[in-house]
This record gives structure tokens, sequence and C-alpha cells, in this order.
């Protein structure tokens, strides 16, 4: 047996046994001392789990791994537990049971037998684990489809359709008050003449030629040809913005990262 | 000290830059465990010798501070946590600025969350945030939280007619007729604005389709920056104004600040975070320049060869 | 009959939830139908649990790939199912499952919390990365796209200020904070448009062959 694996696997756990004491703050005589050891376990724990997650941008290691699969099994047990008792004690439960209502301490609605069919469906859909009986749960996926594209089918219609063509059609001409003025002030202030037609000519235009970008039925050749190329410069400007924000939400999570390792764990920051 | 170590980081970087372009420019590769140590200094020395700046808020922040601000006393205001751990750096700031603006301007706050991870991190924002700094607030009176509930888009469309069909008691099991901050309120629609906080789905968006818009109700949604860019043409229309990941909180926070004396010595994680995400963006726009120097060198060497 | 009962499934209940926003007799119906769903959704969490289970557990069993590790799957699976459905640590079994207190919310708070968030907070990283290696300004429209990306670097940070501040306010359109602003309000809220209207009408269409039947891919083959 190879004696590395070995070696760190002492080190790392002689590391967190230290810690573990330092983040207790010598509770041993401290009357709130269990609170104090199990407060130093936790963020001890927290800390190395975070480290050991991190490990994998050094290459992927067994400690990386146990902090993937413990995340997998605590990550599915959460979200069942939540499921139950916010939505099943909570929503079913009162629905159909009153003793049941009772044990739980949910107010009773009274019995609603209809609801006896998200229970059947939900049962059919475990019915995926059986080796035999899968093809029953197509029954609940069939609900869950049909829900999904009845409630997508009107909302999606209205707010990402209509409602986002009838706020393309804008006043191309802003607080205008002469060409004068218009050229006195260059400002971006966002209330300027300036700021407004620009922004609603480039509104309008951009989503008019980024809509025929994707217009495939016709040759993008001719004055067609020019509003697909502007158009696809306005889409390469919305994925640069897009690339922009993705950079700086990614970078936020790891300042919040490190901010607890350095800050809570190792106290180097207040 | 504080100066002397930040020069100091700073100059470790700016070295390290120089070499890693000396580097490429030969035509070497550099290995990815460099640049990840780069991120790593640039965002840990940036936070141990703090840097931090003066924030400006931008039209679309000041809209949705203005729009609390200028609601009348005791307006309902739904505070929607849809988010995870994951995203919490970003976001958790925004939410705990909505609930500071929405308790000191006296409205009635209640909060809620279609992620089962969003659970904990609400609580986190009344036991750490609402009940130390306003301790007169009343629950059932001033706030409530209803909890989470699975279904997502379902519970939408639930509670856009009826909360009491969706949510039959808060989340310590209260009824919700027991509540008198529900005694006037029967859906989403007698809310005077809602402040859902997320990134994914369910999430804004869905608020805007499933909620803002049918009961038209206005919106003002914080963001992770991720998904910021994809709310962008809902404004100003079916969303009167957004807050855009931890530079969008810091505007809020700075706004706060800005207005209110009793917040003067509030935790203020985003305008703190500023200071590392400056450093980080500097650094990557450094490496994508000379990711681009090194590849128009090796392309002119090629076309001369 | 494997085919025809789903699909007709399919078909009524999408039929009532896009009457029930045009028809009021209807709402109470299209309420419920949500209900259905949000109970279900319920039971997928157990199904996505339960298939866990028998995935590693298998592993286990087989002594497959990495083994050993599915054992810490299940172990840790098992302690938070019995700590949430048992609500170890609270002391009302009306208050939430997650409440002050509770195994759940040590859990959550110390092992979800920083492993979800530090899983994330390695795309730092990789961005980084990729920032060196990948973005290249080869032609015209890839400029652009670097051009907006720095542009928004900078601006959403207070270097852009402290780059263009000192342009007068009559010319601030140079200022980069306030470009930023403006290509997120314009060409960003353009472009974003056209891909949601395309991405609206897409949905519609998809809807509709699903209530209508014409699309019935999501049962899978008669095989399975």
């Amino acid at each position: 047996m190879r004696k590395a694996p070995i070696i760190i696997t002492a080190v790392v756990a002689a590391l967190f046994v230290l810690s573990w004491l330092l983040k207790s703050n010598g509770a041993v005589v401290d009357e709130n001392s269990m609170s104090a050891i199990s407060q130093g376990f936790w963020i001890t724990l927290s800390a190395f789990l975070t480290l050991a997650v991190m490990s994998f941008l050094y290459q992927d290691n067994p400690f990386y791994k146990f902090a993937e699969h413990l995340y997998v099994g605590v990550s599915a047990a959460y979200w069942m537990c939540m499921g139950f008792w916010t939505t099943l004690v909570g929503n079913l439960v009162p629905r159909l049971s009153e003793g049941l209502s009772n044990w739980f301490e949910v107010p009773y609605v009274g019995f609603k037998p209809h609801f006896i069919i998200p229970l059947v469906f939900g049962f059919l859909l475990l019915m995926r684990l059986s080796p035999k009986g899968g093809w029953i749960s197509r029954w609940s996926l069939a609900f869950i489809v049909g829900t999904t594209a009845g409630l997508n089918l009107p909302r999606f219609l209205s707010s990402d359709f209509i409602s986002q063509i009838s706020a393309t059609f804008m006043p191309l001409l802003v607080n205008w008050q002469g060409i004068g003025s218009f050229f006195s002030d260059f400002s971006l202030s966002a209330s300027g003449q300036f700021i407004g037609i620009l922004s609603n000519l480039v509104v309008f235009l951009g989503v008019f030629c980024g809509i025929i970008y994707f217009f495939f039925s016709k040759e993008h050749k001719g004055a067609f040809g020019v509003a697909s190329r502007f158009g696809i410069w306005i889409l390469m400007i919305t994925f640069g913005a897009s690339f922009g924000y993705t950079v700086m939400g990614r970078i936020s999570l790891l300042v919040g990262r490190l901010t607890f390792i350095m800050g809570d764990w190792l106290g180097l920051i207040s | 000290m504080t100066n002397i170590g930040l020069y100091f980081s700073i100059g470790i970087i700016v070295i390290g830059l120089l070499a890693i372009l000396r580097y490429s420019l030969k035509g070497k590769d550099i290995d990815r465990r460099i640049i990840f140590l780069f991120m790593f200094i640039t965002v840990a020395s940036s936070l141990l010798f703090k840097m931090e700046f003066p924030e400006k808020p931008t039209l679309i922040v000041k809209k949705v501070f203005n729009k609390i601000e200028n609601l009348p006393e005791g307006s309902r205001i739904l505070i929607s946590f849809d988010f995870d751990p994951a995203m919490k750096p970003e976001v958790m700031p925004m939410a705990n600025a909505f609930v500071r603006h929405c308790m000191v301007k006296k409205h009635k706050l209640y909060i809620m969350t279609l992620w089962a991870t969003g659970q904990a991190l609400m609580l986190e924002s009344i036991e750490e945030v609402l009940k130390p700094e306003f301790p007169d607030a009343v629950y059932g009176e001033d706030y409530t939280s209803l909890g989470f509930k699975a279904g997502g888009v379902g519970v939408l469309n639930v509670i856009i007619t009826d909360f009491r069909k969706m949510y039959a008691t808060d989340e310590h099991g209260t009824p919700l007729d027991e509540i008198p901050l529900f005694a006037e309120v029967t859906s989403a629609k007698d809310m005077d604005l809602i402040l859902p906080i997320g990134g994914g789905a369910p999430g804004p968006k869905e608020w805007i389709l499933f909620v803002g818009d049918p009961g038209k109700v206005p919106i003002a949604p914080g963001l992770a920056a991720v998904v910021a860019p994809l709310i962008y043409p809902y404004y100003p229309k079916q969303a009167i104004g957004l807050l855009g990941g931890v530079k969008g909180a810091a505007e809020y926070e700075s706004e706060l600040l800005r207005n209110y004396d009793q917040f003067k010595d509030m935790d203020t994680p985003a305008l703190s975070m500023m200071g590392p995400q400056t450093m980080a963006h500097i650094v990557i726009i450094a490496f994508i320049i000379i990711g681009n120097i090194t590849y128009f060198r090796k392309r002119r060497m090629n076309d001369n060869a | 009959m494997k085919r025809l009962i789903p699909v007709l499934i399919t078909s009524i209940v999408g039929t009532v939830l896009v009457f029930s926003v045009f028809f009021p007799m209807a709402e109470t119906w299209g309420e419920d139908f949500s209900l259905f769903f949000d109970i279900i959704a319920v039971f997928a969490f157990f199904l996505g649990g339960g298939n866990l289970v028998r995935v590693h557990l298998i592993k286990v069993l087989n002594k497959k790939g990495d083994w050993k590790f599915s054992i810490v799957t299940l172990i840790a699976f098992a302690i938070t199912l019995t700590a949430g459905l048992f609500k170890f640590g609270s002391v009302d079994i009306a208050a939430s499952v997650t409440a002050e207190g509770t195994w759940m919310q040590t859990i959550f708070n110390n092992i979800i919390a920083p492993l979800s968030s530090t899983m994330y907070a390695l795309l730092a990283f990789f961005v980084a990365s990729a920032s060196y290696r990948a973005f290249r300004a080869k032609n015209r429209e890839a400029t652009i796209l670097l051009i907006a990306a720095f542009i928004i670097l900078l601006g959403r940070t207070p270097l852009g200020m402290f780059m263009t501040g000192w342009i007068p306010e009559w010319f601030s359109i140079a200022q980069i904070p306030n470009l930023a602003v403006w290509i997120m309000n314009g060409p960003n809220l353009a472009g974003q448009r056209a891909i949601l209207i395309g991405v609206g009408l897409g949905v519609v269409a998809m809807s509709l062959r699903l209530i209508l039947g014409m699309d019935r891919t999501y049962l899978g083959s008669d095989h399975d």
C-alpha cells in the first residue's frame, strides 16, 4: 500500500483537529463548552469542505470526491425533506385526512376527494424506479408536461411575445427641443434627449435586425443581409455584456468563499 | 500598513502578469494552475488589505430605491428569496438591504421562497438583520414569513388568485387567518410591490410572467449577475427597475447609507466586495489582452513562415 | 393504450390551464391543477432521491469505480433524510423543518452551503483561464464582443470612473460607466429582446404541439 495518501490523510486529520481545538476557544473550562465545541467543529468542517472542493483546481483527488459525494447525498435528502414537510404535509394532508392533519398539527380544510389524483400520480411517478412498471410513470410525466405547457402558453405569449413587441415600438424622438440643443449636449445621464433618442433607435433597430438574423428562410443578401449583419453586431454586444456580467457574478462567489475562509475561519479579516 | 500590503500585492500581480506576457511571447504554454493562483492572490490580497470605493447608484437601481422610498407607510411588500448558497454572496446583500429599507419605511413585509434552499437563507436574513436591527417589529403585524413551497410556477399560478389555497399556514404553522398581516390580503395582487431575488428558475422571470404581468403588480427584481442581462428587456414596463449582481447591491447599500444615518454602522458586504471585484476584473482583462497579443504574434509568425 | 392515455392527460390538463386564463369558471380548476403539479413535483424529488440510492447501491454492491465514495453518498443521504423527516432538534412538529436549532439547519449551514457555494466559486478560476486561452479577437464580430465585454468589466467597477471620470459632463457619453449603462439599456436590451421574442414564440409553438398531441417525444419509445 502506498504511504503518501495515508500521510496526507493523517496530516489533514491532524489539521482538522487542531483547527477544531483553536476554533473552540478553550471551551473545556467554559460553561457553554458544548456549544463552543460544536461551533468549532462545524466551522472547521465548513472550511475543510470548502478547501476540499477547491483542491480540484490542482487536480482531481479523493478529498474532492469525498466532498462531491457528500454534497450529492445531503442535497437530495434535503430537497426531499423540504418537499415532504412543506408541500405534502402542508398542501395534501389537510385536504385528505383529518387524523393526519391533527397528527402533523396542520389545519384541516375538509376532505377534497379530487386530491387523491396527485397522490395517485405521485406514486405512479415512483414506478419509474421499478424495472417493469416504468411505462406507467408516463401518466405522471404527461401531467407534468401538460401543466407546464398549459401554464407557459398564455404567459409566454403575453409577456415574452406581445409585451416585448409592444415595448419595442417607442417614440424615436424623445424630449425633442430642436437640432441646436440636441448637439449641445452629448450627456449620457440617461435623462437627456440624446440618450433617449439613441437608446430607442438602437432598441428598435436592434430588435428588428436581431430577429432578421434568426430568419433563415430567406438568403441574407442585399438589404436583408445588411440588416442581418447589423443584427449580429447587436447580438455580439449582447453576448459581450453577458460575458462581462458572468465574470462579475463568478468573482463575487469566489469573494464570498474567500471571505468565509479568511474571515470566519482564519480570522484574518473582520 | 494596509496600504503597504496592498501596494505590495499589486506589485506582485503586475510583475507576475508581465512575466506571463514574456513567457507567452516566447510561445510557451502557461499552466492553468498558474492562472488559478493569480486569481486567488488577486482576490485574497484585496480582501486582506481592504479596498473600498464610493458608489453612485445608476438610474435603474435608483428607481427601485425610490419606489420603496415613496410608497406610503404600511404598504405591502413581498420579498421572495429564490436562491441558494451558491448565489448568496451577490444576492444576499440585496435581500438584506431590501429588508432594512422596507422596515425603516414601516412597510409590511411578506417573505417567502420558491427554492427549498432559500428557506434557511430567508431565516438567516430575519434572524441576523430584521430582528436585531428592528427589535420593535412584531411578527405577524409588521412582517411574516411563508416559507417554501415546491412547484415553482405552480405556486405562483395559485397565489396570483388565492394565498390561502397554497399556504394553509405560515412557516411556523400558524393559520394565515390568524395572522393580522393577512387580514386584508387575498392574493399576490394585493401586494404594492414584489421584490423577487434570485438568478435561476423559478425566479424573477417567473414572477414577472406569472404574477407581475397578469396581476399588474409592480416588480423590482434583485438578480444574480449571470441572469441580469436577460431581464433587461422587461425594464421599464414589466420591471420598474432592477439590481444586477454585486454592483447593483453595492449601489443600493450606498443609497441606504446616504439617506439613513441609522445605517451608518450597518454591514455592507456588497460595498466591501467591490474592491476584490475591481482587482479581479483588471486581472481578467489583462489575461484577455495577453492571450490576444500572443495569438496575433503567433499568427503573424505563421504568416511570415 | 400506453401512449394514448398520456397524450390525453397532457391535452386535458394543458387545455384546462389555458382555459383558466380566459374563463373565470375554469379558474378554480387551474388552481387545483397547479396544486396537483406542486404535489407531484415533490414526488419527483422522491424519485430523484430513490434513483440516487439505487445507482449508488448498485455501485457499492458491484464494487464498481469509486464505490467507496458511494458509501459516503448513501450515509449522508440516510442521515439527512432521517434528520429531516423526524425533524431532529425541533421542539414543535408544526415548526419549520429548518427552524433555528434543528439538525437540518446545521446540515444546511455547515455542509450544503459551503459545498454548494464553493462548487460555483470554482467557476471564477475557469473563467479566468478561458479568458486567457479562448477569448480571441479573431474577426470583426469577436472584436465587437470583446470590446463590449471590456466596457462592461470596466464600467461595472469604480475603475471605469477612475479612468474616464475627467471627461466633462457635456460629453459624458465617453465615460466608461455611462457607456456600460447604455450598453445594457440599449444594445443588450435589444439583443436580449430579439432572443426573448424568438424563445417566446418557440415556447408557445412547443406548448401548442404538446397540448394538441402533435409532439409525443417526451413519452420516449415503446421499449422504455
